[in-house]
């Protein structure tokens, strides 16, 4: 932990280097999201429910998953470019050290840029939180929190399984744009709304909706029981057949030898 | 002509190279495009009179926009062309007799145009054997059919130029990253990408559809469906040529003024 603190504000230095550039990127990233939040506020604006959720409620669910996500991206970024880092030889350096390989792909790179996102979500929740008409008593604040952590959590897990995949690729895989972007862009909408199949799969292969669609089911006050509170936490599951899947992935690496 | 021809027949065939990563695309778009409608047909089936268009056309102007995602995207810039701009290889470009604002027009078209063919097929094949209001369907009539082919180029022309406008920009800039980054995320939501104009609420919806941006995809996928037809169409086909006249005599003139002052450091 100490030796992340270190590189964190190694990183956090370098990124202020440069800081009109870092401002403008920051600024691109809020409008970017933005554009994201105009769509939902457009649609909803026109057809004022969906599935039985009015807006403020979307607007939870749109929330919680920008900032989980976000966090996640600024964090596990160092996956996203873990393509290029067997590319060129990179991780035949970590492997020679004595440290574990998660933590130094992990510290490798940090993007503090997606602090223009996770503001964005945070004007929304803020505007989320008193309008959507929930009662917050401790249970529901820590049904929300649980709700943040776990689609951090999901994000997070879904960078590590992108740079597995690039063990046996050698190249970055577009194809996991649909669970990693996409995931963020229709994670807006709880995913009850597009159908039972889609639920059904991001319920049991993609965990995202035990983050957002169940627990906001009881935030709402529509299911009692508190086993869709915890929901969120089973969620971080996902990390098991994930790490799996990477140690697997470690042991038949065969480096590219540039 | 024949020079332009050749840049474009080289980047065409060198943007063939890349099948695996077209599959993977492929793949992508369909899921892609199938959450888009469900996530529209739940919006229909909450308030099914504040649609704005036919649900089949919607359908078709998504499975249109998955397909021809590569002609139209907004975040589609030439690496080569923005470091020889920023690091100044241009001075070869310069040395050789062509114009370079229609070399990189024909290298960037070659580009989008490979990008789409390889993905676009599959596509538009799956789609249109899916049920009646969630697939792709048939062009609305003859008419539209020719309409929407002549505006998919258009269209084509117009997305150039715009990707040809930060690159001239990039001249009095020198950074790229701050003005990629707008235009992508002004022309994502203005051209209709991330929803499609219609859905925009009434008022601004008609001040978008003025706009530059909705000369691009906007136009072709909407005609397709026949969502737009008759004067409405050609008034918005002859603002797509205004738009364009605009575009490239700026740019041209833009040009000139960048390149009599452009210094190239030694090295």
């Amino acid at each position: 932990m100490k030796l992340y603190l270190k590189y964190f504000s190694i990183h956090l230095r370098s990124a202020m280097e440069y800081k009109s550039s870092f401002f403008m990127t920051v600024l691109g990233q809020f409008l970017m999201s933005f554009t994201g939040f105009l769509s939902v506020w457009f649609l909803m604006d026109r057809f004022h429910e969906v599935e039985g959720f009015t807006f403020s409620e979307i607007l939870l669910c749109y929330s919680v998953v920008l900032l989980g996500s976000s966090i996640a991206e600024c964090f596990f970024r160092g996956f996203d470019r873990f393509p290029q880092m067997i590319g060129n030889g990179e991780f035949d350096r970590i492997l020679t050290r004595p440290r574990n390989e998660i933590f130094q792909v992990l510290a490798s790179k940090m993007e503090f840029t997606r602090i223009g996102r996770f503001l964005q979500a945070l004007l929304v929740i803020c505007y989320a939180i008193p309008t959507s008409g929930v009662i917050w008593n401790a249970e529901n604040i820590l049904t929300l929190i649980f709700m943040i952590l776990g689609a951090f959590g999901v994000f997070s897990a879904l960078y590590i399984l992108y740079a597995c995949f690039s063990f046996f690729t050698i190249e970055g895989l577009e194809f996991m744009n649909i669970f990693t972007n996409g995931g963020q862009e229709f994670g807006q909408y709880p995913f009850s709304v597009y159908g039972k199949w889609i639920l059904r799969f991001f319920t049991f292969v993609v965990p995202l909706a035990l983050c957002q669609y169940y627990p906001l089911l009881a935030l709402l006050g529509r299911e009692g029981s508190v086993f869709y509170r915890i929901l969120p936490l089973c969620s971080l599951l996902f990390f098991l057949p994930v790490l799996i899947f990477w140690k697997f992935g470690v042991k038949h690496y065969k480096s590219t030898g540039s | 002509m024949k020079q332009y021809f050749t840049f474009f027949r080289i980047r065409f065939a060198a943007s063939l190279q890349y099948r695996a990563a077209a599959w993977a695309g492929v793949a992508t778009q369909f899921a892609w495009g199938s959450m888009l409608i469900s996530l529209y047909a739940a919006f229909y089936r909450a308030n099914p009179a504040d649609f704005p268009m036919e649900f089949s056309a919607l359908s078709s102007y998504i499975w249109l926009q998955q397909a021809f995602l590569a002609l139209y995207s907004s975040w589609f810039f030439d690496r080569d062309t923005l470091d020889s701009i920023t690091q100044g290889t241009i001075a070869y470009d310069l040395c050789r007799p062509v114009s370079l604002y229609w070399m990189w027009f024909w290298k960037d078209t070659a580009t989008r145009i490979a990008r789409a063919a390889l993905r676009c097929m599959p596509i538009l094949i799956f789609s249109a054997f899916l049920p009646a209001p969630y697939g792709l369907s048939l062009p609305a009539d003859g008419v539209s059919f020719l309409l929407f082919l002549l505006t998919m180029i258009l269209a084509l022309w117009m997305a150039n130029a715009f990707t040809l406008l930060i690159y001239i920009l990039c001249f009095y800039t020198m950074s790229p990253m701050g003005l990629r980054t707008l235009s992508t995320t002004a022309i994502e939501f203005l051209s209709g990408a991330l929803i499609p104009l219609p859905f925009l609420p009434d008022g601004f919806r008609q001040f978008c559809e003025l706009l530059p941006f909705a000369s691009m995809q906007n136009l072709p996928f909407r005609i397709y469906s026949g969502d737009l037809a008759g004067y409405e169409a050609v008034f918005f086909i002859f603002l797509q040529l205004f738009w364009i006249l605009c575009f490239t005599l700026l740019e041209q003139l833009l040009l000139k003024r960048a390149l009599k002052k452009v210094v190239v450091q030694g090295g």
